[in-house]
């Protein structure tokens, strides 16, 4: 699946789409910190919540959390949320 | 054990300077006369703290996050050309049932340790927080004396009552003599003390105030802004607090409000305080307005420092140089520090993005750089050549 990547990730991933695979949202961060080590943690604290601005799409809809299950036919797109000034 | 030295660092002084939009250096001639700024680092990046590994005089470690991003720790060994980050950034132990524990915000200090560990550095978080790395900072482990006391969230207090862009621990000092015995300083919490590296802490409170507590006497809960110890004297300790100016000597094992001496209109309160590494007796503070509704800009907009030479028994004002009025300064508790030069360096950074220096041990004062981020921290160093 397609996974987008936000501009302030991209010091990890050098691109704005990767592509990845996984049965859950979780499992498929998981393959991202893999493959770009660090990314993870910016976005999904310690406790496996996702960080307060950060927002996480399932195509178009909000992610419930990191168990929502997912394909290879979705679209996943990490968002930096606005933040303030 | 005998004395530690304070050697006289003869190299050139750079200033590692921690702020809200990424970090930046600036570094002097010998003289410490003109002074030129590098950087950013990190742009867009909050640096809460920056340092460098006094040991070898090379290994940088930089405490960062941004608005969107959780807390890391970047490191260089090349001066800043480049950064790599920890491999294992401090992090609370997952809880259960999912999703009920404690996350870190930021790390809001860190610290070099002891002289004989070559290679460990501690860190503070908020929430309060106390990390060690023993590997120049790639990884880092909670110590689980402090942060899985069964004390720490009553010494804390609850989550919801931390101080306004969270509760940290800011301050970490390692008795010279003994890499085991170390204080902290949590804001809130207060002191503590460790004689055994960590495993286990006692407050170390008394006589020190808590206005905004119900029980004055309270063993805990205190709000120290900064706490330091002589290097040369580490039985002697101070902290600039929430309430006031204090002193200790530690077998006397009593705070005593060496602030009372400041003048009564300007008061003393204030965030950062600084020691002269030679002479216990000297001490330097940034007054700030904490009157009514608590400005925290410099009492009627005169920036002014504020001297000891007889360990706060009486306080005199160091303004050269410094604006006359209209100057409403805030220098946070990292933002102000002493080289080891002689004469020794005073350096501040406000939160108006200024950075202050005297080299001629806070006689006079002068600008050594403007229109940077408001400032987080203040840190001289010398890199090995």
């Amino acid at each position: 699946m397609n996974v987008m990547i936000p501009s302030q990730l991209r010091s990890y991933t050098h691109a704005s789409r990767v592509e990845c695979s996984g049965d859950t949202l979780g499992a498929v961060l998981d393959e991202l910190d893999r493959r770009f080590p660090g990314l993870r943690f910016r976005i999904i604290d310690e406790q496996d919540r996702i960080r307060r601005h950060i927002h996480i799409f399932i195509n178009k809809e909000m992610t419930q959390g990191l168990h929502q299950p997912v394909t290879d036919a979705d679209e996943i797109r990490i968002i930096g949320a606005l933040s303030g000034g | 054990m005998s004395k530690p030295k304070i050697p006289i660092k003869d190299g050139n002084v750079a200033l590692l300077v921690g702020t809200r939009k990424g970090g930046f250096l600036l570094r002097s001639s010998h003289s410490r006369e003109k002074w030129n700024l590098e950087g950013p680092f990190m742009l867009g990046a909050i640096v809460h703290n920056m340092i460098l590994d006094p040991r070898d005089g090379r290994t940088l470690l930089m405490a960062a996050s941004t608005g969107h991003l959780g807390p890391t720790i970047f490191r260089s060994s090349d001066q800043g050309r480049t950064w790599k980050e920890a491999a294992r950034p401090p992090a609370f132990p997952k809880a259960e049932p999912e999703g009920t524990g404690e996350a870190i915000n930021h790390t809001f200090s860190l610290w070099s340790g002891h002289v004989d560990e070559p290679g460990v550095f501690y860190a503070g978080t908020s929430p309060v927080g106390l990390f060690r790395s023993e590997d120049s900072g790639e990884t880092w482990y909670g110590v689980t004396g402090f942060n899985e006391n069964p004390m720490r969230r009553t010494w804390i207090g609850p989550a919801e009552f931390a101080a306004p862009g969270g509760g940290g621990l800011h301050s970490l000092q390692i008795d010279p003599r003994d890499p085991a015995h170390m204080y902290i300083g949590c804001s809130m919490g207060g002191v503590f003390e460790t004689l055994d590296q960590g495993k286990s802490w006692q407050p170390l409170n008394k006589g020190c105030e808590a206005d905004f507590l119900p029980d004055p006497e309270a063993d805990f809960g205190h709000d120290p802004h900064t706490l330091r110890i002589h290097p040369l004297y580490p039985d002697v300790l101070y902290q600039q607090n929430h309430c006031g100016i204090y002193r200790m000597d530690r077998e006397d094992g009593y705070w005593v409000r060496i602030g009372s001496n400041m003048p009564e209109d300007v008061g003393d309160i204030g965030f950062p305080i600084v020691l002269d590494p030679r002479d216990p007796q000297r001490v330097w503070v940034f007054p700030m307005d904490g009157t009514e509704i608590w400005p925290r800009t410099s009492p009627k907009g005169k920036p002014a420092v504020f001297v000891s030479t007889d360990g706060g028994k009486n306080w005199v004002p160091s303004h050269k140089g410094l604006p006359a009025r209209h100057g409403y300064f805030t220098v946070k508790r990292h933002a102000m520090n002493a080289d080891r030069e002689a004469p020794l360096g005073i350096y501040f950074g406000t939160s108006g993005g200024q950075v202050w220096g005297s080299v001629d041990e806070g006689n006079r004062w002068r600008k050594l750089v403007d229109y940077l981020p408001e400032i987080y921290s203040i840190e001289p160093v010398v890199f090995a050549a």
